[in-house]
């Protein structure tokens, strides 16, 4: 499938790449240190915080992978917002962010330094350093794939080309200009997608139509006719729905641990909340996200829905099909085949220029997390201890230069080597899977101890690698995609789906890591002071006051509402 | 030097809108009947872009200016 661009399209994506460059040479001038560098000075306001904070989660693999999603599942693909992240983004900013924010930990692993010990912090800088520069990498390998696929460019000067301005702007003007940045790919990915929805769903006949499109869809699956339109009707059995999960996997692997796993404890989300002015705003920067996040299924998934709606029965005349791969639906292409059907010369531009922000605020969100991780946690803690912060500076910019280099690297071994990346990617979901624990545990059980938090960590991921190698998602062969332990001797687990297994991958994870923190924190000593823990445990930290506080300002009452809005959403699609 | 985020997006949008719609006004139907149903989108989106554009410009100009008077008005004690 390719598109032709006409000149006005190119004409947006230059204004596009002329703005964002801008923004990184203007806000250089107001960088004079690292608090400016890698925690852009804790100045900005919490509206520009939240919507970086959304921003930089708000990368290709949500745009494409969501809307490839709901092709594949239907509106069930809206649990990974309403149960997998909103409930998660209240929790980090009413519970964990007086932590964050309040203790002189400048990023997650410096909290598990300050709240544990090194070992601890020195595991979870490295990894996490790790899977942020693989993640930049593979964003950019698949933007660079997809841009010679559907445009025609060449793959070397794709990835050239993103790292080039993603390094400008991250180098320049570091977490600030990568926030600003990502304000502006938030609102353009909204205005890009936007008019795809209105005019799909224009096409179909509004929801009704759209209902009654897919419930063909459902039976031809053998499905019963609703199972693409309702989020939890059909979860009562994994063989029912679409995603072959049954709602106990889904709320306690997607819902609880998966969820707060990431929004919870991932540093490339809290740092946007962090770079906040002050505690309020740090706190209500989660949730003032939340608002928008909780949209979102109706601008990533819908597009899936209807691209599916329209390829089994196109109706309308609009002879709309995804293309194929190897006989079955290629789902991953149902953003830029439906851009291509329904956006004339000029809002492709637009459409376009939302699809490569989206790729690029994950990677600059990758980069910026990477350059704090390593400065702050592995060459001041490891390397050099007692340098000028001009010195970290030069060694956060140069870090900026690395990480996109090894970014590049990546991105060429994805290439060259597909396999090595999905056992990689493999490797660290097991390493974060149990990783909530760590900090649940941590925050609000001031028992637990430095050697509980390492074992409880490392039998987590045992745990999570042991649970994939004893099972297997139905159809699939053992190897990459679980089972390989069925090599040397017991039987596998057999799961409904792929989605199934990562859910209780994550609760096996979780569980071991909660039960063994327990265990070695009971059997070792706690060797950190109450006065050490003030600040970093709930049961020792004063509770921000907000007595003056305007309601809309309370991240509580906030946090309510946005919980009650989402009950309403889950209701109405229920 | 401390940019205000909502000047580079109102900038940015506004261009965004007027070269849309401006496109809208000289493009060939036949595209629009091919893909968008008929509806000339760039020309009806484009407005949409310039007026979301004009607001941030607005929103931020404003801010401007409120900022600055507090400036003088903190520069003159007693005023």
């Amino acid at each position: 499938m390719l598109i032709h661009l006409g000149v006005i399209d190119h004409c947006l994506l230059l204004v596009y790449f002329a703005f964002v460059l801008g923004i990184g040479f203007v806000v250089k001038k107001g960088v004079s240190g690292t608090k400016d560098f890698f925690e852009s000075g804790r100045a900005l306001p919490a509206w520009i915080c939240a919507l970086g904070f959304i921003g930089a989660n708000l990368g290709a693999q949500e745009v494409m992978g969501m809307a490839a999603s709901g092709a594949k599942y239907g509106i069930m693909t809206s649990h990974f917002y309403w149960l997998g992240a909103i409930p998660a983004m209240v929790f980090v900013a009413v519970f964990m962010m007086p932590f964050y924010y309040g203790s002189k930990a400048r990023s997650v692993p410096e909290y598990l330094k300050l709240r544990f010990d090194e070992k601890t912090r020195g595991f979870n800088a490295v990894t996490f350093a790790c899977m942020t520069v693989m993640s930049s990498g593979i964003s950019m390998y698949a933007l660079a794939t997809l841009l010679r696929s559907i445009l025609g460019w060449n793959l070397h000067l794709c990835i050239a080309a993103s790292g080039a301005i993603v390094f400008v702007y991250t180098f320049t003007g570091g977490l600030r200009s990568a926030i600003y940045n990502e304000v502006l790919q938030f609102f353009l990915i909204v205005f890009g997608f936007l008019p795809l929805v209105l005019l799909g769903l224009k096409q179909v006949g509004g929801w009704s139509g759209l209902t009654s499109r897919l419930a063909v869809v459902a039976t031809r699956n053998g499905l019963a006719e609703g199972a693409w339109s309702h989020s939890w009707k059909f979860t009562g059995a994994a063989q029912s729905n679409p995603m072959g999960v049954e709602w106990f996997g889904l709320a306690m692997g997607l819902g609880f641990v998966l969820s707060f796993g990431y929004w919870c404890t991932d540093f490339l989300v809290v740092q946007r909340a962090m770079a906040a002015k002050d505690m309020s705003a740090a706190r209500r920067t989660p949730i003032i996200a939340a608002f928008p996040k909780m949209l979102f299924p109706f601008l990533v998934i819908l597009p899936g829905m209807l691209a599916i709606a329209l390829t089994t029965d196109g109706g309308g005349g609009a002879h709309f099909s995804l293309p194929s791969k190897g006989g079955s639906l290629n789902y991953d292409m149902v953003v830029p085949a439906m851009l291509a059907h329904y956006f004339p010369s000029g809002l492709l531009g637009l459409g376009l220029t939302a699809l490569i922000a989206s790729f690029m605020s994950g990677m600059a969100g990758n980069v910026t997390a990477f350059n704090t991780v390593w400065t702050y946690d592995i060459y001041q803690a490891y390397i050099r201890p007692h340098a000028s912060d001009a010195h970290y500076l030069a060694v956060g910019r140069a870090a900026t230069v690395a990480g996109i280099a090894a970014s590049i690297a990546c991105a060429y071994t994805a290439a060259k080597f597909n396999n090595i990346m999905d056992v990689l990617q493999l490797v660290f979901a097991f390493v974060n899977a149990p990783l909530f624990a760590t900090f649940l545990l941590g925050m609000f059980w001031r028992r637990t101890t430095g050697h509980g938090a390492f074992f409880g960590l490392l039998a987590g991921t045992a745990a999570a690698a042991a649970h994939h190698g004893l099972s297997l998602p139905a159809g699939a062969e053992p190897g990459i995609k679980g089972g390989w332990l069925s090599i040397v001797g017991p039987g596998v687990h057999h799961y409904p789906s792929e989605m199934a297994q990562n859910f209780w991958t994550a609760i096996w994870a979780f569980s071991a890591c909660f039960v063994a923190t327990v265990g070695v924190s009971l059997a070792t000593k706690q060797r950190k002071s109450d006065e050490e823990l003030t600040g970093l445990v709930y049961a020792l930290t004063p509770r921000p006051r907000e007595d003056n506080v305007p309601w809309h300002k309370q991240p509580a009452i906030l946090g309510v509402l946005v919980l009650t809005l989402t009950l309403v959403l889950n209701i109405v699609f229920w | 030097m401390d940019l205000d985020v909502r000047l580079p997006i109102g900038l940015m949008f506004s261009v965004f809108g007027l070269l849309l719609a401006g496109f809208g006004l000289v493009s060939d139907p036949g595209i629009y009947a091919a893909h968008s149903l008929g509806i000339n989108v760039n020309f009806d989106w484009g407005l949409v872009l310039l007026a979301f554009g004009a607001t941030m410009l607005l929103v931020a100009l404003r801010a401007r200016r409120a900022r600055a008077e507090d400036a003088t008005s903190r520069r003159r004690p007693g005023s």
